[in-house]
This record gives C-alpha cells, sequence and structure tokens, in this order.
C-alpha cells in the first residue's frame, strides 16, 4: 500500500507552490498542471518536504521548481530512471514524475515501458501538447502525421503514437486521461493516481498555445468524460483504449498489481562479508 | 625463468575445447595449491562463443603474492589441441617450458612445436575410460601434480571441496581419475612448487570485481543500479545477492542511461549509490554524469575497461577509457577519477571512492580493467581501511536553506527528501545559491567556480599515488599496468639499476605540487600504459610541467604488459 500518511493540519494548494515563476507561455496548459497539482497534493495533505517531483527536459519538465516540494529537474527523456532510483531507495517519500510528449515518449520511451512494466510506486503525469516547443515546433510522436513544420515539411506521414494503450500492454497499474481546460478534474486524477499503489500515468492533454494555437479551442469541443465507468480488466481497457478517440476523459484502468519495492534486509555490519572471501 | 626460482612458483596454462573442464580445473588446481600455503593468480581467456568453446585457464603459483601474470608460461596442460592456436599470442613458451598433452589429441600445433619445449604425454582421454565417471581433466590434474610436486591428496579434496561431500560416488571417480594421471604422469624436467602441509590461516580469494562490491559496500553504498556488460557484470551480480544483507537494494536497469539515472535519483534520496559498466556502458553515462557534476550528486560509476573502441574485445583487457572519463563530459565539468593499482588494491579504492564521492558530492569514476576484474587472486587478508565518509547536511532545523551556498571549501550542505524547511530543485541548468535556474553570467561563474574548487581544495591525502623507491629513473604508471612496472623493478634493483615508481591512483584531479615532488631528481621517466595513443603521457603532459625527459610507452591491449617487457624498458632507459 500507499506510505502516505495524511497530516492533522490541513494544506492549502499555495502551500505547494515555489516563488519561481514560471517560464510557459500565458495560457499555456502547463499553468494548469501546476495548479492541479498543487490543489491534488492539498487535497492528500502531504507535507511538502514528502513530495519529491522529477522531471527531464522541455517546457512540461520545469515544473518542479515551480513547487514547494524536493524536485529533481534531470536531462531529457530519464525522469522516469531517476524517479525510479529515488522511490526503490527512499518508499517513504511520494515522488510525482513530470514530462511531456517528446520527453517522455521519443528520447524516454523505452524507460516508460520498463516503468510501466516495473510497477514501482510513482505517478507519471505526462503534459501532451503533440509539439516540441521549448525548441519551438518540431512533430513529437503524439503530433498528426500531416502536421506541417520546419523540419517535417509537409507533416511527418508517420502515424502518431498511442501512449495508453502502450502503458496498458506494458503493466501499468493506473491509466487516466485528463485535459487541462478542467483544473478539477485533473487535480481529482493526481489524487487517484497518487492514491493508487503502482506506476499511474497520468496524460493531461496541454494545449500549446504558441506552436499549437488550435488546439486549446478543439480540444475544449472534443474532449467528453468517459461514458463507461474505470475498469480493472486488462481486456476490456484495452478494447477500450485502442477504440476511443484521444480525448476520453476519466480513470481509464485501475488494476491491482502489487507495487515493486525491494525489501533490504536487516542492516548488517558489512564486516561479516568477509566470509564471502576468506579461505 | 631459471631452475631455482621456478621453486618459487610456477606458471601453468590449462587448455583445451569447450565441455574439457578446463576452468574447473583451473579452479581446483589454484584451490589445491592454496591448501598447501601458495597465494595464487587465475585469468581466464575463452573464445568468442557463449557456451563451450575453447578455453585457457591461466595460473601463476607462487610462495610470495602475485598480482599479474609472469612473462612466460613453465606448463602448458593441453587437454585437447582444438582452437589452441587462437591463443598462440597470449601463451608465451620457451624452451625451458614443457608441455603435457595426450598422445591422442592429433598434430601439435605449429607454435607449440616452434617454442621448443619439452613434451611428455599421458594418455588422459585412454585412462579417464578406465575409471566409472572418470574425467579426462582430473587425469590431467593428477599427471600435472605429479608434475608440479603437488600432493594428489589436495587435488582430491579440492575436488571434494566443489562437488560437495554430498557425492560421494563423484568423489571416489575423481579420486581414482587423478590417482591413474599420478601414476602415469611423464618424467619432465619442472622443478617442484615449494610447498607447506598445512593451509596457512589468513588468506582471501577473490576477483577484482568481487572485492571492488565489497570494497563499495564498505564505503557504504545502498543502492546499486546496472545493467549486464562484459566484464563488469560479476561486480552487479556479487552485489545483488550481498547489498541486501547490507540494508541496501540492487536494481537491474533497462539500459545504462536508466542505471545512471537510477543511482542519481538514490543518492539525491540520501542513500549513497554506485553501478558498474564498461566502456560502451560509460559512454551512454557521460550525459548524466555531467548531471551529476551540476546537480552536485555524489555517485560513483565503476568502468571495468576492456579492448575499445565500439564493441572492441569485450572480454579482453586495455586502459583506454582514461580519455572518456577524464574529458568525456560537455561542459566544464569538474569530477574525480581514480583507479586501482592491483586486484586486491579494488577493495582499498572501491571504498575509497565512496568516500571522495560523498564528501566532495560529486560522481567518482573508477577505472578498474578485465585483468583486474574478472582475475582471482589468492592474496594475504587485506588491511582494514576506515574514512570518515559523511555527506554534509544542513543543520536542524533549516532555517534559510541555499542549496548550493558559495561556501570556502565549495562544499554546501544538502538536504535530503524529508527534511523540512530544506526542499530545493537539484538541477542541471545553470542556478544560483538557491537552486533557481539562472542564465546571468555571474551565477554560472560563481558556481563552476565552487564545483572546481571543492575539489581543487581536497586533500586526497597519501591515497593519490605509490611511489617506492628512488634514483634518476622513474616509471610512472597507472591502474593494472603497476602490477607487472613493480615486478620489472624489483627484478631491475637485483640488477643494480635503481628505478622509482609512480603509479597513480588519483588521476583526476591532477595533483601537480605532489607530482613534482614525487618526479624530483629524476633525469627520465617512462611511462608505461595499456593503450595504443599514450593516453596518460597526453593527460601528463597537458597538467604538469616536467623536467624530466619524458618518454611515451603505451602498448594497447589485449596482450597483459608482462613484467620483463617493462624490464626491458627500464634497462633501455637506464642508460644515457
Amino acid at each position: 500500500m500507499n506510505m502516505i500518511q495524511t497530516q492533522p493540519h490541513a494544506y492549502k494548494p499555495a502551500d505547494y507552490k515555489s516563488a519561481v515563476k514560471p517560464v510557459w507561455c500565458p495560457g499555456c496548459g502547463d499553468h494548469s498542471v501546476l495548479v492541479s497539482f498543487q490543489r491534488a497534493m492539498a487535497e492528500l495533505a502531504l507535507p511538502p518536504e514528502q513530495v519529491a517531483v522529477v522531471s527531464g527536459i522541455g517546457c512540461s519538465s520545469r515544473l518542479p521548481a515551480y513547487t514547494n516540494c524536493y524536485g529533481f529537474h534531470g536531462v531529457h527523456g530519464r525522469s522516469l530512471a531517476l524517479a525510479t532510483g529515488l522511490k526503490v531507495a527512499r518508499p517513504d517519500i511520494t515522488v510525482i514524475v513530470a514530462s511531456g510528449d517528446g520527453d517522455g515518449f521519443s528520447i524516454g520511451g523505452n524507460h516508460f515501458l520498463h516503468a510501466c512494466r516495473r510497477n514501482v510506486d510513482l505517478t507519471y503525469i505526462v503534459m501532451d501538447n503533440r509539439i516540441y516547443g521549448m525548441t519551438k515546433g518540431q512533430p513529437s510522436p503524439t503530433t498528426e502525421p500531416d502536421w506541417d513544420t520546419a523540419i517535417s515539411p509537409g507533416g511527418t506521414g508517420v502515424s502518431p503514437f498511442n501512449p495508453l494503450v502502450i502503458a496498458l500492454a506494458s503493466g501499468a497499474n493506473f491509466i487516466a486521461r485528463g485535459f487541462t481546460g478542467d483544473v478539477g478534474s485533473c487535480a481529482r486524477l493526481i489524487v487517484e493516481a497518487v492514491r493508487t499503489p503502482g506506476f499511474s500515468f497520468v496524460q493531461l492533454l496541454s494545449p500549446c498555445v504558441t506552436f499549437r494555437d488550435d488546439q486549446q479551442k478543439e480540444w475544449k469541443k472534443v474532449t467528453h468524460e468517459a461514458m463507461v465507468p474505470e475498469t480493472d480488466d486488462p481486456g476490456r481497457a484495452a478494447r477500450r483504449l485502442m477504440s476511443d478517440d484521444g480525448f476520453n476523459l476519466g480513470i481509464l484502468f485501475r488494476g491491482h498489481r502489487a507495487p515493486y519495492q525491494p525489501k533490504p534486509l536487516a542492516d548488517l555490519d558489512v564486516a561479516r562479508l568477509e566470509a564471502e572471501f576468506a579461505l | 625463468m631459471s631452475a631455482s626460482q621456478a621453486a618459487e612458483g610456477l606458471s601453468i596454462v590449462l587448455t583445451g575445447s569447450g565441455g574439457a573442464g578446463v576452468m574447473t580445473a583451473g579452479q581446483t588446481l589454484l584451490e589445491a595449491a592454496t591448501s598447501c600455503g601458495l597465494y595464487g593468480l587465475m585469468t581466464r581467456s575463452t573464445g568468442p562463443q557463449i557456451r563451450g568453446g575453447e578455453a585457457a585457464a591461466m595460473l601463476r603459483l607462487s610462495t610470495k603474492p602475485v598480482q599479474c601474470p609472469d612473462d612466460k608460461f613453465d606448463i602448458l596442460l593441453a587437454l585437447d589441441f582444438e582452437n589452441v592456436q587462437r591463443f598462440a599470442a597470449e601463451l608465451p613458451l620457451d624452451s625451458r617450458s614443457v608441455i603435457v598433452a595426450d598422445p591422442s589429441a592429433g598434430e601439435m600445433p605449429a607454435f607449440l612445436k616452434a617454442s621448443g619445449a619439452q613434451v611428455g604425454y599421458v594418455e588422459m582421454k585412454k585412462l579417464a575410460k578406465t575409471v566409472a565417471g572418470g574425467r579426462i581433466s582430473m587425469v590431467a590434474l593428477g599427471a600435472l601434480a605429479h608434475v608440479v610436486g603437488l600432493p594428489e591428496s589436495a587435488i582430491v579434496e579440492a575436488v571434494a571441496a566443489s562437488l560437495g561431500r554430498k557425492k560421494p560416488e563423484a568423489v571416489k571417480a575423481s579420486e581414482d581419475a587423478v590417482r591413474l594421471g599420478a601414476v602415469n604422469a611423464p618424467a619432465l624436467a619442472v622443478p617442484k612448487l615449494r610447498i607447506s602441509t598445512a593451509r596457512p590461516a589468513g588468506r582471501w580469494s577473490f576477483t577484482g570485481n568481487e572485492a571492488t562490491g565489497f570494497g563499495v559496500l564498505k564505503g557504504g553504498v545502498k543502492f546499486v543500479a546496472g545493467y549486464p556488460i562484459t566484464p563488469a557484470t560479476e561486480i552487479l551480480e556479487w552485489l545483488a545477492h550481498t547489498i541486501p544483507q547490507c540494508g541496501g537494494e540492487l536494481l537491474q536497469a533497462e539500459d545504462e542511461l536508466a542505471s545512471i539515472n537510477m543511482i542519481i535519483g538514490a543518492s539525491f534520496g540520501g542513500k549513497p549509490a554506485m553501478t558498474a559498466t564498461a566502456g560502451p556502458g560509460l559512454s551512454l553515462m557521460t550525459e548524466a554524469l555531467g548531471l551529476a557534476v551540476a546537480s552536485e550528486t555524489p555517485v560513483v560509476v565503476v568502468d571495468v575497461m576492456r579492448s575499445g573502441p565500439s564493441t572492441g574485445i569485450a572480454t579482453k583487457s586495455e586502459q583506454s577509457d582514461l580519455n572518456i572519463a577524464v574529458y568525456g563530459l560537455h561542459g566544464d565539468a569538474p569530477h574525480v577519477v581514480v583507479a586501482p593499482l592491483s586486484i586486491s588494491d579494488c577493495l582499498f579504492t572501491a571504498q575509497w571512492s565512496v568516500h571522495l564521492a560523498e564528501s566532495l558530492q560529486t560522481p567518482v569514476v573508477m577505472l578498474s580493467d578485465q585483468s583486474l576484474g574478472q582475475a582471482r587472486v589468492v592474496v594475504d587478508r587485506p588491511q582494514d581501511v576506515t574514512f570518515d565518509t559523511k555527506r554534509l547536511t544542513p543543520v536542524d532545523p533549516i532555517e534559510v536553506y541555499e542549496r548550493y551556498a558559495l561556501t570556502e571549501s565549495g562544499v554546501s550542505p544538502m538536504s535530503l527528501p524529508g527534511m523540512a524547511g530544506g526542499q530545493y530543485t537539484a538541477d542541471g541548468l545553470t542556478h544560483n545559491a538557491r537552486g533557481t535556474p539562472s542564465s546571468q553570467a555571474q551565477d554560472h561563474v560563481a558556481q563552476m567556480d565552487k564545483r572546481r574548487r571543492k575539489i581543487d581544495r581536497f586533500d586526497f591525502g597519501e591515497h593519490w599515488a605509490e611511489i617506492e623507491g628512488d634514483g634518476d629513473l622513474a616509471i610512472v604508471t597507472w591502474g593494472s599496468s603497476t602490477a607487472p612496472v613493480r615486478e620489472a623493478v624489483a627484478r631491475a634493483r637485483e640488477e643494480g639499476i635503481s628505478v622509482r615508481i609512480i603509479a597513480l591512483r588519483l588521476i583526476s584531479p591532477p595533483q601537480p605540487k605532489l607530482f613534482e615532488a614525487a618526479l624530483k631528481g629524476v633525469r627520465r621517466a617512462l611511462v608505461i600504459e595499456q593503450s595504443h595513443s599514450g593516453q596518460l603521457w597526453r593527460y601528463l603532459r597537458a597538467h604538469y610541467d616536467m623536467a624530466a625527459e619524458i618518454v611515451s610507452i603505451p602498448q594497447p591491449g589485449p596482450l597483459p604488459i608482462r613484467p620483463g617487457e617493462a624490464l626491458a624498458y627500464i634497462r633501455k632507459g637506464a642508460q644515457a
């Protein structure tokens, strides 16, 4: 089970905010993710020093420094590996991972598979805007094949990646999708993700207002709450995720896999290991 | 080697094709010799096959501790001749050597004939068939024991120990086979080993990789992540079963990119952490090593070097990762690079690496190599060493906290998740003292100065190098080249040539003052190393002002530098 201890005194969302001003563009969905995160932490009443937010590189990965929690802004694509080391070494700390569609699904794709498979008790929030924003507008693994950019004139012609299906097939224990247009729903998804033991994957559709100025309006129109309640049946979840339109919001799968957490034996005197060598 | 010296020790190689049991026989021989009071070294060489294939178990048995192979083999025991020519360059033999072979093995390969070695035959195959469950390798060991003067009982006991007492029939079969081999051993002019009847107390047997594992645990490592890679995997395998007994964990990562990031995460959480890899893995890790530098997160990365570049020769040694270890990181990224000076020294240097990483909050790369890591030695129990290893943390309660405060030592108190008031975001971005990302020139320079300062001002103490001897001729060497050079220096002294040896355990940061003092009075210095481009020599030229004449002697892998080769350089260097 999760090691979260609810504190007697209440926390406010502002208790999780740092004084650092975000670099994000005005109107960027990532601002809403930050607010959702703060609300979720307050709801969970986690002391800020008991939470660590780990990220890679990209717009979304700037999030840790904007929180008042411990944070690690690492290298591109490796946030899940760093977070795995932290959580396994410090199971008492709540570890949240913040990533984007480029960081998480392209350069970090392999770690995504193995984090799902390993099922360490992490919450993985991927802010998906279907574009590389920080490098000024290149296609990511979730970009539509006909999206025209300078690096891919006329579009990539390559089908986008379906991260939720991959997560399910790889063994993630919790899969949800949210849209940053609804901060309250995103906060609730984060709360449930943290509360669910094991690897929890939350895709937050987070519009890029600079390089994808169509997204915000469009996603407001097309996103919709999931019609059916969450399932714990991977077969049913697979059919649902394979056939959904990419805008189905809510908790789409919640399994029962036990999280991966090696249990060290007693901390014995290292000198005992001499027996390994003594003749 | 003259007959009188040979009694001090013998070098023996066992060769054979897949399934012949060469490695097991080698282990048995080492164990038997150890039980008779000898020190020993065993290295192995195999063909590229995953399973089976030709193999050579190379042993050096001696009344004195040994840390490297000798110049040549006194005895080659061939269970068969299949593919043995693949090892030709690794098996120096001469006319004083002896070859023990099976007459049914067929034509002796040309390189063996050409050595001029004396040949003795035992009908190993035929004799083994006369014993139910008898193995050729046991007949061979019996014959070998007789030739070198080891009692049959020592071999039989070593076999019994490895088979376990539960298999009395197998032990009996081995005993009979060993006896048959001994009775039928050829008469060969080989000096007998000087043995004692009792096993001396306080001896240890380990490989360099195992010693490395033990060293990092002694240093306090509580978290390991790693990805399998030859020739480093044994470090991870040894730690996998030992670290849980020390309150720690080992994770097998999906790749080296993950291993290094996992240990950075664990260390950020307050657990001393390490990984082990080889050149290709180190290449993948260099980006995140820079992250550890910038975020000031202590980690230890052990690189068990093998012949490169690229996949190179995965199973054979070379000291050619010095450049990447020192210079591989982008940007100005001061960190620490160390190297064990012998198989046994893997223990000390690994422990020291953890101490340095934790004290300096920086990555430490330890450059071991295949010839150290995968060689087994029998030695006297190493001395215990203790360091006052403590990561500097803020004083509780934390009032105003600056993770990257500009301290005089350059080391700043590091808070750990869970410490209230100590929250900060570790970052690879240039940051200010608080840890907030900054692209301002003064923050960039101040933080670079601080990271440089903490390493430059640290007192590495006497461990930076091992220096012995005097005279105006010096040898500068490092890592695994040290052991053969030491032997060469000892032999040179017997010839009346005085030589100084400076073996560097601390590669980076350079220690110009200490090095200058070590070289005082030296007219000529030979830089002996196992690389093709003279990586150490170039490094020395870059960082040290050297008054002496410097001679670069680079010898690429995969063949080991032999003491006799180093002695030849010394003799030449001693001339005016």
